[in-house]
Order: C-alpha cells, then sequence, then structure tokens
C-alpha cells in the first residue's frame, strides 16, 4: 500500500503538468494548416480543389494538397531539404563515431587502470558542468586561430582554405556526445558480471571472439540506448552548431532559428511537425526492436 | 600422459587491497593433482580455493610459483589456449543464447563443423537430461536446469580436467544432495579429473577421492575423506570438518603410536594417538575427540574413563546430544539411539552421573599452534 | 607484440580510452585553455584579437567603464553586473519552478502501474524529441497578442462580460521564464523520477506500519530518498539556463539580455571575442561555484545520467 497512490492532488499537477508539455506542440502541429500565410491568427484549414494554388492576399483559397498545402510547400523547399539532409548526415556520422569510442572508453574506464584514467574520466563531466555556450565559442575560437594559423602557413587562398563547415559541426557533436554515450554505457558494465567473459574464454574463445560473441551483445542495450541518446542531443543541438557551422552546413535548428527572425509562415510548422513525427517514428521503431530482443529474457523474470 | 593432470608447484597470487597493502590469497600452495581424481578443494570464503581455481582455469596468473596442466607449465597462457573447462558458479549462461547456442559456443570456437556441433551438443544434453529443451533461453530454465546446461557446456568440449566452482550453492538442499552424487556418478563414467571448489564440508565428504583443506591461502591437510575426518593433522582440519571436543595438555610420554598428555581440567593423563608431526616430550599439545567417539558406558576401563555429570540432553532423531561436566570440561557426546528412548528411564538425565570412555585411537594428539 | 600487449592491461585500458580522451582534450579542455588566454587579451581594430595580458575584460564587467557621461575618465556601469545577476536571478527561478512542476509528476509515474510507467515516462520525453529552437516557437506563438493564451482568456472574458484587452506577453521576462521551464522541465522529471523509482514499497510499508502518516511518510521517507534525483535534475537545469541565449534572444526581444546574450553578440556582432571570451569564463566560473556548493551539499547523484 502508497499512502499516495490515489492523491488527488497528484493526479491534478500532472495532467496539469502534461497539458503544459503537449499543448505548445499540439498548437504548433494545428497551426501547419492554418489557410493564412502570414500564420499569426489560425484563419481555418485549406480546402483541396483547382491544380493551382489559389490566394486571396495572403490568404490561400485553396490548393491541391488541401490542407497539406505547406507540406507540399514544403518539400519543395531546397534550403529545407539540405538543412535536414545536414542535420542528419551530422547526427548520423557523429552519433557512430561517438558511439564507438565512447563505449571503448567505457570499457577502459570500468575494466582497467591505467594513468590517464582520472583524467579521463574526469573529462567526462565537462560538458555536464559547463555551459553549452562556453563549449560553444570556445571550440569556435580554437577553429577559427587553427585555421587562420594554417591557411596562412601553407599559403592558402579562396575555396583551398580550411573554413567551418559540416566537418567542424560533425567533430564539435561528437566532443559533447561522447561522455554521455561512456557514461551510459559505464552504467551498464557496472551490473556486467565477468564471469560471462570469463566463461567465453574458458570455452576458447580469445579476446576478440569474447567480446563480439559475449560482450558486445549483452552491452547492447546500453550501447544502443548511448547511441539514441547522443542522436537525439545532436539533433537537438543549436548552440554548438551555431557557433561552428560554415556555409553549406546550416542544420535544421539553425535555419528555422534564421527563419524565427524574419517571416514565419506555416511552412516553419509543417517542417516541425513532419520533424516531431519522424523522430517519434525512430525513436518508437527502436524501443519495439529492444523491447522485441528483451522479450524472451522477461518472461521468468 | 603426465602422472598429475593439474600441479601446483609453490603457487603465491598476492592481490592489492583497497587500503594499499599486499595480501597473498594463495600462499606457496603445493597440489597434485591425479588423472581421473574427484579433488575438492575446502575450505570458508576467502581461503584460497577459487583463486587456486581460476590460476589453473588462466583467469589469474600466479605471482610465483607454477602450475602444470598435463605436466607442461602454464606461464601466462590465456584460459583459452588450455585444455580445461569450468562450470561457474552462477553458472554465468550467455543470456543472449538459447541453450543449444551456449553449448555450441564451444565447439564453434574448435572450429568444429555443424552437423558434429548437433552430434555432439545433443550428446551432452542426453547426458544431462536435458534434451528438448535445446530453443529455451537460460532465464527460462528453473536453477537446476541451469546449473545442468552449465554442466554440458563445459563437458561438451570434453575437457580432460572439469574445474568447477561451487556449482551446486545456487540450488536448495534437496536438489544440492542429488546432484551431488549425480556429479559424482558422471566423474566415474567419464573418468575425467574433477576439481571442485566448495565451503561445504558435506559435500566434499561425500563426492571427493581427495580434499585439500584449506585457509587462509594455505593447505592445511591433504587426503582421503577418511584420513581427513578421522586423522586431522590440526586443530583447523578438526574443528572445520565435523565437530569436536579439545583438551588442552602436556605430552607426558611419547611411545610409537601412543602418546600420554596430562590434561590439567581434568587432573588426569589421556592417553591418545598423536597425529600432527614433530611432536615432542613436555609440548604443549590439543587432544580431540570427535562426540561420537566418546563412550557413555557402565563397565569403565581402566584407562581413559572419566566420571562425570550429564549437564544437557537433547533428542535429535537419530542420535541424542549429551554435554557432560567433566572436572573444568564441558564434553559434547552424541550417543547413537540404538535403543528406544520412549521410556523416560532408557534417557540420559540432567545431573545423572556417567562415566566416560576414551578409546586411545580416537583420541588425537594435535600439535597446538 | 600482441602476446605484450595482452598481458599489459594498463597499455590495453590507455589505448582504448586514448580517442576519446585526445577528443575531449582537443576540443574541449584546449578550446577553454584558449578562452582564458583570450580573455587577457584585447580587441583589434577589424575585430580580431592582440595577444597581451591585460585585465581590462574583467574590470569591465566587475562596472568599471571609460564612457562616461558626465566627462570623467572612470566611473561604475552596472550593466554587465546587471546582466549576470538577471541571468543567475533567472537560473534559479527557472530550477525552483521546475522543481516544482517535475516532482509530482515523477512521482505520479514512479507509483504508477508498472505496465504503464514506460509509457508515462515516454510522454515525457516526446517534447524532449522536438527540436529546442521549435519548442520555443511553438511559444512564440502561444503567448502571441494574437496567440492562443490570449485568445482563451478572451473568450472567458467574454462569457463573464468583462472587457478585455489582448495582453503583451510575448517580450517579456515572463516570456522568457516560461519559456525556460518549458525547455528544461523534462530533464528535471527523469531523474526524479529515477530516484523516486528506487523507493520500494515495503518502505511506505515500513513508514506506515511505524505509524507515521502519508505527509509525515513524504517529509522524512520519500523526499529524502529522493534528493540525489532533485540535485541530478538541477544541475541538469540550473547550467544550461546560464547559458542559453535563444530563449531570451526569440521570447524576450532583443533589449532582455542574459549572460548568453552578451557572449554571443560579443562573438557575431560587437567582434570582441576577448570581452566575450571573459564572460564566457566568467558565466563558468558561476556556474562551476553554484554547482560545487550544491553538489557539496548533497552529492553527485548517479541519476544524471538516467537522463
Amino acid at each position: 500500500m502508497n499512502p499516495h497512490r490515489r492523491s488527488p492532488l497528484i493526479l491534478t499537477a500532472t495532467v496539469l503538468v502534461y497539458i503544459f508539455l503537449y499543448a505548445p506542440i499540439l498548437g504548433l502541429m494545428l497551426y501547419s494548416f492554418n489557410a493564412s500565410r502570414i500564420n499569426v491568427t489560425f484563419e481555418g484549414f485549406i480546402p483541396a480543389f483547382s491544380e493551382n494554388v489559389v490566394m486571396d492576399g495572403s490568404l490561400v483559397k485553396s490548393s491541391p494538397c488541401g490542407p497539406f498545402h505547406w507540406y507540399c510547400d514544403l518539400s519543395k523547399n531546397d534550403d529545407v531539404l539540405e538543412a535536414a539532409g545536414n542535420t542528419l548526415t551530422i547526427a548520423f556520422t557523429a552519433t557512430v563515431i561517438a558511439t564507438i569510442i565512447g563505449t571503448m572508453a567505457a570499457i577502459a574506464l570500468q575494466r582497467y587502470d591505467f594513468k590517464i584514467k582520472p583524467f579521463s574520466q574526469l573529462s567526462l563531466y565537462i560538458p555536464i558542468v559547463i555551459p553549452e555556450i562556453v563549449m560553444g565559442i570556445g571550440i569556435l575560437t580554437l577553429f577559427s586561430q587553427f585555421f587562420g594559423w594554417f591557411n596562412g602557413l601553407l599559403g592558402l587562398t579562396g575555396d583551398a582554405r580550411l573554413s567551418m563547415g559540416i566537418v567542424t559541426v560533425t567533430v564539435s557533436h561528437i566532443a559533447f556526445m561522447v561522455p554521455f554515450v561512456t557514461l551510459v554505457v559505464q552504467a551498464r558494465l557496472q551490473g556486467f558480471d565477468k564471469a560471462y567473459e570469463e566463461a567465453a574464454m574458458d570455452l576458447g574463445a580469445n579476446e576478440w571472439t569474447t567480446f563480439r560473441r559475449v560482450t558486445f551483445p549483452m552491452i547492447l542495450p546500453g550501447v544502443l540506448s548511448g547511441a539514441l541518446l547522443a542522436f537525439t542531443l545532436s539533433l537537438d543541438d543549436f548552440v554548438i552548431t551555431f557557433f561552428t557551422n560554415g556555409p553549406g552546413s546550416t542544420t535544421l535548428p539553425i535555419y528555422v532559428y534564421g527563419l524565427l527572425r524574419r517571416i514565419i509562415t506555416p511552412q516553419v510548422n509543417a517542417l516541425s511537425t513532419v520533424w516531431i513525427l519522424i523522430v517519434l517514428l525512430a525513436v518508437l521503431l527502436l524501443q519495439w526492436l529492444q523491447s522485441r530482443d528483451a522479450k524472451p529474457q522477461a518472461d521468468l523474470s | 600422459m603426465s602422472e598429475f593432470a593439474v600441479e601446483l608447484r609453490d603457487v603465491v597470487k598476492t592481490f592489492k587491497t583497497p587500503e594499499g597493502t599486499h595480501l597473498n590469497a594463495v600462499d606457496h600452495v603445493d597440489m597434485q593433482i591425479q588423472n581421473g581424481e574427484f579433488f575438492s578443494m575446502l575450505g570458508s570464503s576467502g581461503c584460497g580455493k577459487t583463486t587456486s581455481l581460476r590460476m589453473i582455469a588462466g583467469f589469474e596468473w600466479p605471482t610465483e610459483g607454477e602450475v602444470f596442466i598435463e605436466g607442461k607449465p602454464m606461464g601466462h597462457t590465456p584460459p583459452f589456449q588450455r585444455k580445461v573447462n569450468t562450470v561457474f558458479q552462477n553458472y554465468a549462461l550467455f543470456q543472449h543464447m538459447s541453450v543449444f547456442q551456449n553449448l555450441a559456443f564451444g565447439l564453434e570456437m574448435e572450429g568444429a563443423k555443424k552437423d558434429e556441433i548437433q552430434k555432439r551438443v545433443r550428446r551432452s544434453l542426453e547426458m544431462v537430461q536435458l534434451l528438448g529443451m535445446e530453443n529455451r533461453r537460460p532465464k527460462q530454465l528453473s536453477g537446476g536446469q541451469q546449473q545442468r546446461v552449465a554442466l554440458a557446456r563445459a563437458l561438451v568440449k570434453t575437457p580432460e580436467v572439469l574445474l568447477l566452482d561451487e556449482p551446486l550453492g545456487a540450488l536448495d538442499l534437496k536438489l544440492r544432495k542429488e546432484m551431488q552424487l549425480e556429479l559424482k556418478a558422471l566423474q566415474q563414467q567419464l573418468g575425467i579429473t574433477f576439481i571442485y571448489v566448495t565451503h561445504d564440508q558435506e559435500e566434499a565428504l561425500t563426492m571427493s577421492d581427495r580434499i585439500a583443506v584449506m585457509s587462509k591461502g594455505r593447505v592445511m591437510q591433504m587426503g582421503s575423506p577418511v584420513e581427513i575426518y578421522e586423522r586431522p593433522r590440526n586443530r583447523f582440519v578438526a574443528e572445520f570438518i565435523g565437530e569436536s571436543n579439545f583438551l588442552e595438555g602436556q605430552i607426558k610420554s611419547l611411545s610409537g603410536s601412543e602418546a600420554s598428555v596430562f590434561v590439567p581440567a581434568l587432573n588426569a593423563e589421556v592417553v591418545g594417538t598423536p597425529t600432527s608431526e614433530g611432536l615432542v616430550n613436555g609440548e604443549q599439545v590439543f587432544i580431540s575427540i570427535r562426540p561420537e567417539k566418546i563412550h557413555l558406558t557402565e563397565h569403565p576401563l581402566r584407562q581413559n574413563t572419566f566420571s562425570g555429570q550429564v549437564v544437557s540432553t537433547v533428542y535429535i532423531g537419530s542420535n541424542t546430544h549429551v554435554v557432560v561436566q567433566v572436572g573444568e570440561l564441558r564434553l559434547k557426546v552424541w550417543e547413537q539411539n540404538r535403543i528406544s528412548r520412549l521410556e523416560p528411564s532408557s534417557f540420559y538425565t540432567v545431573g545423572q552421573k556417567v562415566d566416560l570412555m576414551l578409546m586411545p585411537e580416537n583420541a588425537l594428539v594435535l600439535k597446538k599452534d | 607484440m600482441l602476446k605484450r600487449l595482452r598481458e599489459n592491461k594498463s597499455a590495453q585500458g590507455t589505448l582504448l580510452a586514448l580517442p576519446t580522451t585526445l577528443w575531449l582534450f582537443v576540443l574541449l579542455i584546449i578550446p577553454l585553455i584558449l578562452t582564458l588566454v583570450i580573455s587577457f587579451g584585447k580587441r583589434s581594430p577589424d575585430g580580431d584579437v592582440i595577444y597581451t595580458f591585460t585585465l581590462d575584460n574583467y574590470l569591465r564587467l566587475a562596472g568599471y567603464s571609460t564612457n562616461c557621461d558626465n566627462g570623467q575618465a572612470a566611473c561604475f556601469d552596472p550593466l554587465y553586473l546587471q546582466i549576470l545577476g538577471r541571468s543567475l536571478l533567472l537560473a534559479f527561478n527557472t530550477t525552483a519552478i521546475v522543481i516544482a512542476m517535475a516532482y509530482p509528476l515523477a512521482y505520479f509515474i514512479a507509483r504508477a502501474d508498472p505496465k504503464r510507467r514506460n509509457t508515462f515516462l515516454f510522454m515525457v520525453l516526446i517534447p524532449l524529441w522536438t527540436n529546442f529552437v521549435i519548442r520555443v516557437y511553438a511559444w512564440m506563438m502561444l503567448l502571441r497578442k494574437e496567440g492562443a493564451i490570449n485568445i482563451i482568456i478572451g473568450t472567458v472574458a467574454h462569457w463573464l462580460g468583462i472587457n478585455f484587452a489582448p495582453l503583451e506577453l510575448l517580450y517579456t521576462p515572463g516570456a522568457v521564464l516560461v519559456g525556460m521551464v518549458y525547455e528544461f522541465l523534462p530533464f528535471m522529471i527523469l531523474p526524479i523520477f529515477t530516484s523516486l523509482e528506487k523507493i520500494e514499497n515495503p518502505l511506505y510499508e515500513a513508514a506506515a506500519d511505524l505509524g507515521a502518516s502519508p505527509f509525515k511518510t513524504f517529509l522524512r521517507v520519500t523526499l529524502p530518498l529522493s534528493m540525489p534525483g532533485v540535485v541530478a535534475g538541477t544541475i541538469l537545469v540550473f547550467i544550461p539556463v546560464m547559458g542559453t541565449f535563444i530563449v531570451s534572444d526569440i521570447l524576450g526581444g532583443r533589449q532582455y539580455i542574459l549572460v548568453g546574450n552578451l557572449i554571443q553578440r560579443q562573438f557575431l556582432d560587437a567582434r570582441d571575442p576577448a570581452f566575450g571570451s571573459a564572460a564566457s569564463l566568467i558565466l563558468m566560473v558561476l556556474t562551476l561555484i553554484v554547482t560545487y556548493f550544491y553538489t557539496r551539499k548533497f552529492g553527485f547523484g548517479e541519476e544524471i545520467i538516467a537522463a
């Protein structure tokens, strides 16, 4: 028995907080169907008639896509598509690298004793205890100073010069993602009984086979949740990207931020809605995969 | 084939404690384990038995000394290059693999062919009566079944030596007893060497050909179960295996297989059998005598007979446990209930005068160290 | 070679940890050192850095000004101290509100039917997976004069027959506060949930058995045991709030300046990296001090990674 379980106070607070969490997002989604181009007030859904888009001032009277007019519009927006491509490229590349080196570090920190261990462990906490903007401007300074020095040294000019771009963004993303991967995997390893590895070796598997066939599959859920966390952080990141991007490496958050300071059409809302739905689907898929994997073991435990 | 399946020669294993000091978990241990032997290492936790086993398996390397398997020095040979296999304490079954995959793992590592793997896994499962469980996951099995899978997984590799680290520790008493007999039968049937680590003396006595009793990293005594029980070489072994009464005294005379010891608490001399090595006249010693080897008698002999008074009695079915005050000592005496104790007159009563008789061959004279 | 590596556990560990450690060293530690060096430098006319050693940037942050109204050579200008104070106050307020909102929800989830627990938790995470910028934008739409909040209040007022002029909600300090709370709420819910989930039912039963009322149980058992979660959540909320500039930028308008905005502008508009670096270091030191005292008092919970 738990004395608070049916407390109406807690229940009310819970409902209110959930409303607080979801109202803005649902509003945002609703406005993606807005007939008004200015997108200040909701002017109703766009009817689906005719072959062409019919405008009346800032109002869309009808569109071949109907209520989904802005989504159609979005799909024709090359800037958005490029930004989306950049975002995914960066997030994917950075996640793969961060997961690999982060998992390696987690194993080292959990299993081995070595000289730089205290330093390695401590450096993991930097992105947690230092505001992102401090890291952002620090990395910006590093790159600009280094590129200035390097370009001058080799006498590079024009397009040959090293400059900010998709590589600097990816490299910087890895820097703040790795600690999260390492900490998550480390936590998993803490509960890992070494006897499993010893059993594998005892049965004739060498170190690498033991890792591949036994250790890795067993810590995979931890590695996956570390990777998922890293991927989410990368997709969500604004500050680091803001300071490290360059021409051609605009990501979606940067793109949206740019729009917010200018005119906002319901296209932004459509973009946000698509974004939310894609991320949601991806996460649900991953959860489903994980739960399917864990099922046989959950039966009796 | 070498004379010994496994030999530990003057092996030391030192660990660093969290406080930074060094601790010899295994302290100059010598052990020779013969081919086809059921050998047990017995001791309480921290006595070095598991560390010794792990050094044979190759999970740890000796700080000093050498481990030989089949006569070959192991040095820093990794576990996967040793011809021994282990049954782990908590089985360490791979949770992400089915029973079949668990068994096949070791064979795959040998590079065995698919159909051979099939055949050998089947044979192994048959041996432990688990046919039909191939596709289960370890978590879907009972504790006893998991134990069998762990056993089969090690045996499927047909090792010359099987190492077992408290394999029955997680099972309930009844199942444990069953498995003890099964394991012993299996070992005799396969004719391979079993090295068995346990803290349970009864288990060790039941199954082993030979036992090494260990304490604080050292082997206190090595021998057959009968030797260990009947002829403990020191007080530790006498106390650890079974129960014993200890009488403190001084050797008055030594003659061949007998020693006469003056016990001040009884104010009398007790004749016993020396079992520790190197006893000398005048030495302070312990006499150890098992409670079931003291006779309560109405026909006292001249030698080794003492009068006492019953302090308490406890009826436990097969035996009656009687505590008798003799001089300044309280001795535990176990009387077998060969006769019915239903009649109150057949039962010992508190305060009753009794005579105790110790047979000299059962009164063991042990070094005091 | 392989054999020697196999036996040298220390070398194995170093090799495994090396990529991460190097990466963090080059991209997190060197930049911090660079920032420190530059913060003692000067601005060059073309917006670059002149490496020198001057405390001017720090003095300027502390209020020392040479740009005085009445012709004095030096005077006190509290502008930057005010910005720092405002940022700190906002971070404290945000954290307090977030704790108050997160706790009941986390409690509810932790005590919910285990089968539904994951779903409830998932519902907390979904908003987090939408983008940070998108979340600010969502509030921008709600808070506008023509936005949903004004519409709802207006409708209610209309029913009640009260005259209602739409409120200026956007571009106010309140808007920034709401935005911050919204952005970081999930980061508080998760760690508190994690620590509450660890409290097992028998503990509540024991408290009840020993005669504690539900309220007493909460105060004496639940709250102390969930402190690690609150601490972790506070770190996860307080630090980013101190450094965020988008929320104030979009919801607070140009004149509502926080440390984050100040730093960002030094690098992108004012082109004074030296001053920006000094401000950035002060920000870091401030957050480290607060974190240090806070964690020293309550400990650094492992819940921090649970989020």
